[in-house]
């Protein structure tokens, strides 16, 4: 389904005390989708959001939403609400009174204020909190509470800021599933920021990549997991085996001296490229039969999978298999075409940028 | 060896931050009671022991017969004029400090220093300086001769009259305690955490009611601690209104202070302290009862 943009990012830079945060970003986000902003701390992810949400000013660019221009108006001006990352949640309020804060201010009757806090609470399965306070809460819960008070304005997008930081992994696991749920039952426009790879795959619809101020890829979750568009992408999203290799010709590559054969094309003849395999998609077989032979140097079993470690060909080769080989063996490595993923070299920051809105 | 006892495994089993917090509340429990101890002995030799005493003389005749006459002289028509004073000018130098030292702590807060402790510096500055001494410098500041009249004469302007007037001894009360005002009020605000009022802000709060709904309720508890810490002192201050009072006005602790040092009546010196305690007292309970914020509660 095509749906139309909702907020458009034009050229935004950004920086504090010299230091460039953002530089030059275009970004689109649709009607309806659940947007994540991934990358390591200091990648620019918070900022872009807090630039929508209106609490930073961009130094150039412009922000459109729903076709008008947003860039200098305040927070309360704009038609969207953040669920930050610690709460936020007005300590001296019920939790009654933290939902309704924002529809007092709006001077909605005191009927329709009820209403929307019973909806609101059974939305997040709260229903009898309204009278506590917010301490008494778990993070959980405070965190639920977060998301009521900033859905019952009805806003058209919902900025989440790092929203599951602060829990711990299985409640972490837990909310993960509540927000996709609530984006369903809700309708509306989800920009989610994490430096969790594994959050961003399981809710996005789409994710964006950034890594110094840069976009490094946009793209479905299975886009972005399968074909990386570079060395940092691939890195950041899952474990890789990221090798330094050349292009023979199309649909053949030369990694560490032997020839893979490769479904990629266009990158010219004899030119220097990154591979990126995925070590789940490398096979261990016999010696005779791999493309290149290797000695296991180390084994970990991870539960689902065995961890081994391969040197081969003067690289040490990350595999994970549910078929064990002892420490010491000789095996054999083999990649399915498709499975490896080829790369231009990136040459400056500037370069491993690459934006990519086209899915 | 923790999985021997089934009630530790029930523990265990719920959530994790309860049983720490249970956990570090025993083990710390008997080693802050012992850490307390010093305090403890400090407190029954230096506050107990005399409040025991004031009670005790308060509430007796010289001949230690127990009366109420020493409270009730506070009707007596100079006491009580001296004492209704003492609310009055505490109350607006309360009130001073309390329209000084708020936006100056928003203004602070908002300079986001990354160490306290310049603006505690700032804010202490003054009392390096010895209490007294810097009474008395006013003094010289205000009188008939003093420097602020020096300077309005050599200009040719109308010589002020404040020395040995009410507004002398606010003056006096709002400059000494005025850093009293402002540490709690800034430490209060100073943690606010930023998103708290980003997300009033962002739920469709203008500055102004950001403010009157969000920061100033938040702060309640700092703005308690400053009322108290400069209402009590200039309630019972004698030397403030000594100096720029002169001998003409008199305050409820002039007359708790003649009682002591100049006629040596210990029984109705101390029956006027009660007086004044029961005030101080009740006010502060009203001003408690004003903020239904349990933390406010806790500063004192």
């Amino acid at each position: 389904m095509v749906n139309n943009k909702l907020i458009d990012l034009i050229n935004i830079s950004k920086s504090y005390n010299g230091n460039v945060i953002i530089d030059d970003l275009n970004l689109y986000v649709r009607e309806n989708e659940f947007l994540t902003f991934l990358g390591p701390s200091g990648c620019g992810k918070t900022t872009t959001l807090r630039m929508i949400g209106g609490f930073e000013t961009p130094d150039q660019g412009k922000i459109i939403f729903d076709g008008k221009d947003i860039t200098k108006l305040p927070p309360n001006e704009r038609q969207l609400n953040t669920v930050f990352q610690k709460y936020a949640l007005f300590t001296h309020m019920t939790i009654a009174e933290n939902i309704a804060f924002g529809l007092k201010i709006k001077k909605k009757s005191k009927a329709y204020i009820d209403d929307k806090i019973k909806y609101a609470l059974k939305l997040v399965n709260l229903e009898d909190y309204g009278n506590r306070m917010p301490d008494s809460l778990s993070g959980g819960q405070q965190q639920r509470i977060a998301i009521a008070r900033a859905i019952v304005n009805e806003p058209k997008v919902l900025l989440l800021d790092e929203p599951l930081g602060a829990l711990d992994l299985k409640l972490r696991q837990d909310m993960q599933y509540e927000l996709i749920r609530l984006k369903n039952e809700l309708g509306i426009t989800f920009i989610y920021v994490t430096h969790d790879q594994e959050e961003a795959l399981t809710m996005s619809d789409t994710i964006m990549v950034m890594n110094k101020g840069y976009i490094q890829q946009i793209g479905t979750p299975e886009k972005i997991y399968n074909e990386p568009e570079n060395a940092f992408v691939a890195d950041f999203i899952g474990e890789s085996n990221i090798i330094g290799a050349t292009m023979v010709r199309d649909r053949l590559v030369n990694i560490l001296g032997a020839n893979f054969p490769c479904v990629d094309e266009g990158f010219g003849e004899n030119k220097p490229v990154d591979v990126v395999i995925r070590p789940e998609d490398i096979d261990l077989v016999a010696p005779e039969d791999g493309i290149i032979t290797g000695r296991v140097t180390s084994l970990i079993f991870k539960g689902v999978h065995y961890e081994m470690d391969v040197m081969a060909n003067g690289y040490e080769w990350l595999v994970h298999s549910t078929d064990l080989s002892p420490v010491g063996s000789e095996v054999g490595l083999k990649v399915d075409p498709f499975d490896i993923q080829i790369m231009k070299k990136p040459e400056s920051d500037d370069e491993e940028a690459v934006v990519n809105n086209e899915q | 060896m923790s999985n021997e006892n089934p009630l530790r495994n029930e523990i265990v089993t719920e959530e994790k931050k309860t049983k720490k917090k249970k956990d570090s509340a025993s083990t710390l429990g008997k080693s802050k009671t012992l850490l307390a101890t010093p305090y403890g002995l400090w407190m029954a030799a230096f506050i107990i022991i005399p409040l025991i005493l004031v009670l005790y003389y308060g509430l007796t005749d010289g001949n230690g017969n127990f009366t109420l006459d020493n409270l009730s002289l506070i009707a007596n028509p100079i006491n009580r004029k001296a004492l209704w004073l003492s609310l009055k000018l505490s109350l607006i130098s309360t009130a001073i400090c309390l329209l000084l030292a708020y936006p100056l702590a928003l203004v602070l807060k908002s300079m986001k220093l990354k160490d306290n402790s310049f603006i505690v510096m700032v804010v202490i500055l003054p009392m390096w300086m010895n209490f007294l001494l810097r009474t008395i410098a006013w003094q010289n500041i205000l009188e008939k001769n003093g420097v602020i009249n020096t300077i309005l004469e050599a200009l040719h302007l109308p010589a002020l009259n404040i020395i040995n007037t009410p507004t002398a001894i606010v003056l006096g009360m709002v400059y000494n305690f005025l850093p009293f005002m402002i540490l709690p009020i800034y430490n209060t605000l100073a943690k606010i955490d930023d998103n708290v009022i980003n997300a009033a802000r962002d739920l469709g709060a203008n500055g102004w009611v950001t403010f009157k709904r969000v920061i100033f309720p938040l702060s309640m508890p700092g703005v308690i601690s400053g009322i108290t810490m400069v209402f009590v002192p200039s309630l019972t201050t004698f030397a403030i209104s000594t100096i720029l009072g002169g001998s003409k006005i008199v305050l409820i602790g002039n007359i708790i202070e003649q009682q002591f040092q100049k006629l040596g009546n210990w029984n109705t010196g101390s029956g006027l302290s009660i007086v004044l305690m029961i005030f101080i007292l009740v006010s502060m309970t009203l001003v408690a009862k004003y903020d239904k914020d349990s933390e406010g509660t806790n500063a004192w």
